[in-house]
């Protein structure tokens, strides 16, 4: 038993990602087709060339056939994949996987959701009937009781962690006022954000991702003939996932502090990159910043930060645009809203626009130097106590 | 020797102060405070914690199980089995309803203390009426449970000496089904009627037993026309001093519920040898004679009505109007819930009803909900049951939740880490959402926690601690 991961066996040729917004006039086929179109473009194929497809969608479609009827594909197989928020980034696990079997040359991830058609704010999740002892609590609420448990356990004042859960929701805010594809282009300061009323615990409105619609896509192939298809292919590293069991909930030995999930999900893709040292090797990180409190503690889980020291780095400015290892330069969820089958894929395309040296220049990350030339993302769905976790590692060099 | 074996009683925690009603309903109110059951509660709810509260006590199980109450949750479906399945009763006991009228309350004492065997008689009742009435400002709302047997598992602290009955077909009070609120008659009519019914139960009751009524040492009135009430209590014979206080002025009358508080309220101060009556009127009058054993001198109630009148925390009225339905506020714009699955709810019946989680028999690991498969070393199927709702926890971080659907929001929720191990992620209810804190102790309560297709899906939440544990 082991994990051995597919490192530099296979590249991501070609991108797309829509626009995240409230698309009132698009629906799921409009979504899917623009990213799509994008990404065939970008690797210079059609849709024939393509051999097989996933698509991630939480909950807008059923089957393949929500892709393959968009696009017109015919006669390809074409899966559709759920894992909670962490989809779009499922997708790409298991196209990257079918291309690295060989059972494929080129196959596709596609991810979106359309999110605002249910007529209610926020995500809401499809209800499976039950005994009706489920907890019921939105995700605010769930991440919220993170707060006052890390707040307690490393005697952090409360005012003091509300500040620095506000410099993460303004540092994302600042990001995505630089990126176009963002939903919310606004920037934010930690004063106007600690002076917002409490919606769920000690988070307001500004600590908590938004919600759009959007797609983003992406094509995978051997890396051996990567160069056929782009003169910049970006080289998977590592693919981690991990399923929790739940047992959060249910184990009075988890404190609420940090993302077990997490942790392990983290080991598992520096060992399937062969990294020992992140900070030395990684330049940037798209992260699941669903909630401000979220971030705090993945900056720990991700092996960023010491243990109860995440909250300082963050005040210190190491994770800004600027900053040692910039952490969701294109504004993250907080900027982007959180179209659940999209946002993984999401995350890729900003790597796939730093690495490449393709960000526009009020964006573009300052931290690629020499061996430290990687980028992360991490994709998470649940909640505290019961969640999946996803982490990628990218690169634009081989080796 | 037949008769009271144990009692229990439950006063919800929110009190409506009277005054506050004439400026929002521009009439109505008067002095005091009544008590009102929370949105998440119903008849079988405050049933459930009355018994639960009754079972405390004493080794002594039910071999029956009545529940009576005017404000049934359904019909057609009874309302006692989800008391059975709460308390974790066998399946041989029989539960069921005696609903309908105030006077089913009292039949179904009569009833357990003329059968045999161990019976549970539990009654309980929510009283309103429209915005500014008298019965919304007199009323209260309560549930009462009383364990009846023969001296055998566990003695009987009140042994019944004598009973008497009058029954009488006169309309006094009366409520269509479906209504509401009930409506009384000229008050004037009714006392002319019930006066003399109820002097002569409790004559028979009292010739029945051999005893006079100037040695009855506690004489409990209820009874929803308070007027005859208390001509009755002032012609019976009995002191003014022994008439035992009807709680308006605290609790209010909570009908079916009443006559099962108050008879708790005696026998909470009452000592070895001491005379009970217990005389009640509706459609009639019923009095049951009590004469208390050495065995009450032993006997701790798990928390005594003084004890539970004396706590409590203030409900604007605007929220009892919302809560009893009578104004309807603007609800969260959230989806609302998904009715319980019926054949999931039966599959899970010990866990959602009794709290009942599992045991790793090799590990210790409890779990909550149960599971087969063990969360530390991975055993299949090796688990017993372990129920949980008698046991206390500890707050390890919470949250308030006010963008999600709740029937009264926020919804103010915890992680619960219980004493001996055991962890729930749960709802607190009873709570000022200001007041909670990492390291609050909490205890489980039975809760309705919403109603979605007609179905009410039970289930537990944790409220602050109740009282402080008695030293031992």
């Amino acid at each position: 038993m082991a994990s051995h991961g597919i490192k530099d066996r296979v590249a991501i040729v070609g991108m797309g990602c829509t626009p995240f917004r409230e698309h009132w006039d698009k629906g799921v086929d409009d979504l899917a087709l623009e990213a799509s179109q994008e990404a065939f473009a970008a690797a210079g194929v059609t849709k024939d060339d393509v051999d097989a497809y996933w698509l991630g969608t939480a909950q807008s479609g059923m089957s393949g056939i929500t892709l393959a009827r968009a696009l017109q594909l015919q006669g390809k197989p074409v899966t559709r994949v759920e894992n909670y928020c962490a989809t779009g980034s499922e997708a790409l696990r298991q196209a990257s996987y079918a291309v690295a079997s060989g059972a494929y040359d080129v196959a596709m991830a596609v991810g979106v959701e359309k999110v605002k058609d249910s007529g209610y704010q926020g995500l809401n999740a499809f209800p499976i009937p039950n005994d009706g002892t489920t907890r019921t609590l939105t995700a605010a609420g769930s991440f919220s009781m993170v707060a006052p448990a890390y707040a307690e356990k490393y005697g952090v004042p409360m005012e003091q962690l509300k500040r620095t859960l506000a410099r993460i929701a303004s540092k994302n805010h600042h990001n995505g006022a630089r990126n176009p594809r963002a939903q919310f282009r606004r920037e934010m300061s930690v004063e106007q954000i600690c002076a917002m009323p409490n919606v769920a615990g000690d988070l307001s409105v500004f600590d908590c991702a938004g919600v759009a619609d959007g797609s983003a896509a992406a094509i995978v192939v051997r890396a051996e003939g990567a160069h056929r298809y782009t003169d910049t292919p970006i080289y998977v590293k590592a693919l981690s996932f991990v399923a929790g069991n739940g047992s959060g909930l249910v184990d009075p030995g988890y404190d609420y502090t940090w993302f077990p999930e997490i942790a392990a999900c983290a080991a598992d893709a520096y060992a399937q990159a062969g990294i020992d040292d992140p900070a030395s090797r990684i330049a940037m990180a798209e992260v699941h910043d669903c909630f401000t409190p979220t971030e705090l503690v993945l900056m720990e889980d991700l092996q960023f930060s010491e243990r109860g020291h995440a909250w300082e780095d963050i005040e210190a400015g190491r994770f800004d645009l600027g900053g040692d290892l910039p952490v969701n330069p294109d504004g993250g969820l907080k900027s982007f809203g959180h179209p659940v089958g999209a946002s993984g894929l999401r995350m890729m395309f900003e790597a796939w626009l730093q690495l490449r040296g393709e960000a526009p220049e009020d964006r573009r990350i300052s931290s690629i130097a020499g061996d430290r030339n990687l980028a992360l993302t991490h994709n998470l769905g649940g909640y505290p106590g019961e969640m999946v976790s996803f982490i990628s590692i990218l690169g634009a060099e081989l080796g | 020797m037949r008769g009271i074996i144990s009692y229990g009683t439950y006063l919800p925690h929110r009190r409506l102060d009277r005054s506050t009603i004439a400026a929002v309903a521009g009439t109505g109110g008067g002095k005091g405070t009544r008590t009102v059951a929370s949105y998440d509660e119903d008849t079988t709810t405050m049933a459930v914690e009355a018994a639960r509260r009754t079972l405390r006590p004493t080794p002594a199980r039910p071999d029956a199980l009545w529940f009576s109450t005017v404000a049934p949750a359904y019909v057609d479906k009874a309302n006692a089995t989800a008391v059975h399945a709460a308390l974790l009763l066998p399946t041989e006991a029989i539960a069921a309803d005696l609903g309908g009228s105030v006077r089913s309350g009292i039949a179904a004492l009569r009833l357990a203390l003329g059968g045999s065997g161990t019976q549970l008689v539990v009654s309980a009742d929510i009283r309103t009426g429209l915005p500014g009435s008298a019965d919304e400002a007199a009323g209260g709302d309560a549930a009462a449970a009383l364990l009846v047997g023969d001296d055998g598992d566990a003695p009987v602290i009140a042994e019944l000496v004598g009973a008497g009955s009058a029954t009488d077909e006169f309309l006094d009070r009366w409520r269509t089904p479906g209504d509401d609120r009930s409506k009384q008659w000229e008050e004037k009519f009714g006392e002319t009627r019930y006066v003399p019914v109820a002097l002569a139960a409790l004559a028979a009751a009292l010739a029945d037993a051999g005893i006079d009524a100037d040695r009855v040492d506690a004489l409990v009135v209820a009874g929803l026309h308070g007027r005859a009430c208390k001509a009755v209590a002032k012609r019976s014979g009995v002191d003014g001093a022994k008439v035992v206080d009807d709680l308006a002025a605290t609790v209010g009358n909570p009908g079916a519920a009443q006559p099962g508080l108050l008879l708790a309220s005696a026998l909470d101060t009452a000592a070895p040898g001491q005379v009970i009556v217990l005389l009640t009127l509706s459609d009639g009058a019923d009095a049951l004679v009590f004469r208390t054993t050495d065995a009450i001198a032993s006997f701790e109630p798990a928390l005594s009505v003084a004890e539970q009148a004396a706590a409590g925390a203030p409900l604007p009225y605007g929220k009892f109007l919302a809560w009893r339905g009578h104004l309807t506020p603007e609800p969260p714009r959230r989806p609302e819930p998904a009715r319980p699955s019926a054949s999931a709810a039966a599959r899970s019946e010990d866990w959602k009803y009794g709290f009942v989680g599992a045991k790793d028999r090799a590990t210790g690991a409890i779990h909550l909900p149960p599971s087969r498969v063990s969360m530390e070393g991975g055993a299949v199927d090796d688990m017993e049951p372990i129920p949980m709702a008698d046991v206390a926890g500890t707050i390890a971080t919470y949250t308030i939740d006010k963008l999600v659907y709740s029937p009264s929001p926020p919804v103010v929720f915890a992680i619960v880490d219980f004493d001996g191990g055991g962890r729930a992620p749960i709802e607190l209810t009873d709570v000022d959402p200001a007041a909670v804190r990492i390291g609050d102790r909490v205890e489980m309560t039975f809760r309705r926690l919403f109603t979605s297709d007609g179905i009410h899906n039970y289930f537990w939440k944790a409220r602050p601690v109740a009282a402080p544990a008695k030293e031992a």
